[in-house]
């Protein structure tokens, strides 16, 4: 009974997360209008014609979510394609190798744990200057050091392991023996954690957005949207409505997901 | 408990090092130097004047000795003079600071007088529709971004009750009514996602402590299940609740920055947003410097809390 409930909840997120996949994808063909054109009265409301209304400059809100899933998806599955590339990398090195490699990584992470990671996503991004490019640079490194984290853990403990020596007692490389013997091993929760920070990439790319630091005109993005559109709050209350309900969709749709795959790749971490 | 306490001071101090380093080198990566940022556009001097400037401000030093001079400056309390108001760093972080500080404190409190009580009667209704409720709220409170939940209570107040919180700050020691009613709103946005955390950790600390024998004892020998509830149950499921929070203070943060803005509060998040968009940065680094102080602050009352609330843990 709770094993049907939960795994309802995975595919639920699972459900958002592909829906969002195709939506990105096929971004033309679904957006019954062009995202950046004119195509009506500002502001008005929704209609037949325009399901989710017009926004300040008479923009078809519907098709600018569509583009917007696009910006949202991109920025956070690269940036956290990049953490993910970083973030093991350095993981597997401090496990693997200890010591002073281990020491200085491991350092240099906490470095980063001491600001909230809005916070430092927003110093990055301020400082480097607004553009698609630089929030996903801000994004990547903020969710770099989780990412390093949860790697080292269990490399810790798999180095320890027969398997490991063995290979390294056949003779093979370093190299060979971290990508081929130890990553396989701890893949499980660095699955879930990558997961899990594309929920928390939207999320902050939304929130830079927002601010206006984040994804430019005339790139769409939901939290841009979020960002006018509430200055129209009194005028068309659409506006400050549907860009929110899709963030928060696609970050409850990873969150789930996330939830999900702990179930299924890793047992152990099962949850009340 | 003491040596304990000297551990935590001295990793906490090592904490503010690290945060100080972060910051000084983030400063760095911004393109072109001091002198060009404070004399605004480049080419307006010459080459020679250049090179005298740079010395003076002390540019042409290593970067560590660089980081010394700034270090000693900021441990005086010396953040230099914002670029835009040309008004002491000190002094504008002296008006939002606590305004910042309030918001979090506030947020914190909403969230823990909601979240406990809701997360208890979750764990000892377990799978009841009460309980299914209670977490689907959380699910749904923990993927709300709070900037968005912000916009919608101004939307829904304005629409339904004609109400907006007003948008001139008024400090508590004026007038604490007029001032936790400007509060309610932000502090609630911010704190909804941080309940939906902490009410999910309630529920399942309680649950794993509730199928402890010390319970079954305790029910067995008739203690009424209040009270068990209180002294047996929720003060051993307080270490992770008050773990989480700590952790999650970062992300309540920055929230705030967002919230203060959309509020009109003059708090380190607004400063921050707006010295970001001036280039102002002496306010970046020191508003940035603050909010990171402020989450290894409160990591460290958190770990002092553990000694209180549990005298089990041997530290040393």
């Amino acid at each position: 009974m709770r094993w049907a409930r939960r795994n309802l909840v995975a595919a639920l997120g699972l459900a958002v997360v592909l829906s969002l996949v195709v939506v990105a994808i096929f971004a033309e063909p679904l957006s019954p209008f062009d995202p950046n054109a004119q195509v009506g009265k500002r502001l008005s409301p929704p209609s037949h014609q325009h399901l989710l209304g017009l926004d300040q400059l008479g923009r078809d809100v519907l098709s600018r979510l569509i583009f917007g899933a696009r910006v949202s998806l991109v920025v956070s599955v690269v940036s956290v394609g990049l953490s993910l590339v970083a973030g093991v990398s350095l993981g597997l090195l401090a496990g693997y190798y200890g010591g002073v490699a281990d020491n200085v990584i491991m350092r240099a992470m906490d470095l980063m744990f001491t600001l909230p990671s809005f916070v430092l996503a927003i110093a990055l991004a301020g400082i480097l200057g607004p553009s698609l490019t630089n929030v996903i640079i801000a994004v990547a490194v903020v969710t770099t050091p989780t990412i390093a984290r949860v790697t080292r853990g269990p490399v810790l403990a798999v180095r320890e392991s027969e398997f490991v020596a063995s290979a390294r007692a056949a003779g093979a490389a370093d190299r060979r023996t971290m990508f081929r013997h130890v990553l396989p091993n701890v893949a499980a929760p660095i699955i879930v954690q990558a997961t899990v920070s594309i929920a928390d990439a939207i999320l902050i790319e939304a929130g830079l957005s927002f601010l206006g630091l984040g994804v430019q005109p005339p790139h769409t993005s939901w939290g841009n949207m979020l960002g006018t559109g509430r200055n129209f709050m009194e005028l068309a209350n659409g506006l400050s409505v549907f860009p929110g309900a899709a963030i928060m969709l696609a970050v409850l749709g990873f969150n789930f997901a996330g939830d999900g795959l702990r179930d299924v790749l890793d047992p152990r971490l099962r949850g009340g | 408990m003491k040596a304990f306490l000297v551990r935590r001071l001295l990793s906490t101090l090592a904490a503010a090092f690290a945060l100080s380093v972060l910051i000084f080198l983030l400063i760095r990566l911004v393109p072109g130097d001091a002198v060009t940022m404070w004399v605004g556009q480049e080419g307006t001097m010459t080459p020679e004047v250049r090179a005298t400037l740079r010395k003076m401000f002390g540019l042409t030093d290593p970067l560590p000795v660089q980081y010394l001079h700034w270090l000693a400056d900021v441990l005086r309390g010396d953040f230099g003079y914002s670029f835009r108001s040309r008004l002491p760093v000190t002094q504008l972080l002296r008006r939002s600071l606590p305004i910042t500080i309030e918001l979090a404190a506030l947020a914190m409190l909403t969230s823990a007088v909601v979240a406990l009580p809701l997360g208890i009667v979750s764990a000892v209704k377990r799978n009841t529709p009460t309980d299914v409720l209670a977490r689907l709220v959380g699910l749904v409170g923990l993927s709300m971004p709070s900037f968005w939940l912000a916009v919608l209570l101004i939307l829904i107040s304005a629409t339904y009750f004609r109400w907006l919180p007003s948008l001139i700050y008024v400090s508590p020691w004026k007038d604490l009514a007029a001032n936790l009613g400007q509060m309610m709103m932000p502090a609630f946005s911010l704190g909804l996602p941080l309940m939906a955390v902490v009410m999910r950790m309630t529920r399942s600390t309680m649950l794993e402590v509730l199928s402890q024998d010390y319970v079954r004892t305790a029910r067995a020998k008739g203690v009424a299940e209040r009270v068990m509830l209180a002294r047996h149950a929720l003060r051993n499921a307080f270490i992770p609740i008050i773990t989480i929070m700590g952790i999650q203070l970062g992300r309540l943060l920055g929230g705030a920055v967002i919230v203060e803005q959309i509020f009109g509060m003059p708090g380190v998040g607004t400063e921050l947003v707006s010295a970001i968009g001036e280039r102002d940065y002496p306010m970046v680094q020191a508003t940035v410097l603050m909010m990171g102080l402020l989450f290894i602050l409160v990591q460290f009352l958190v770990d002092l809390c553990y000694g209180y609330l549990d005298p089990r843990i041997h530290y040393g």
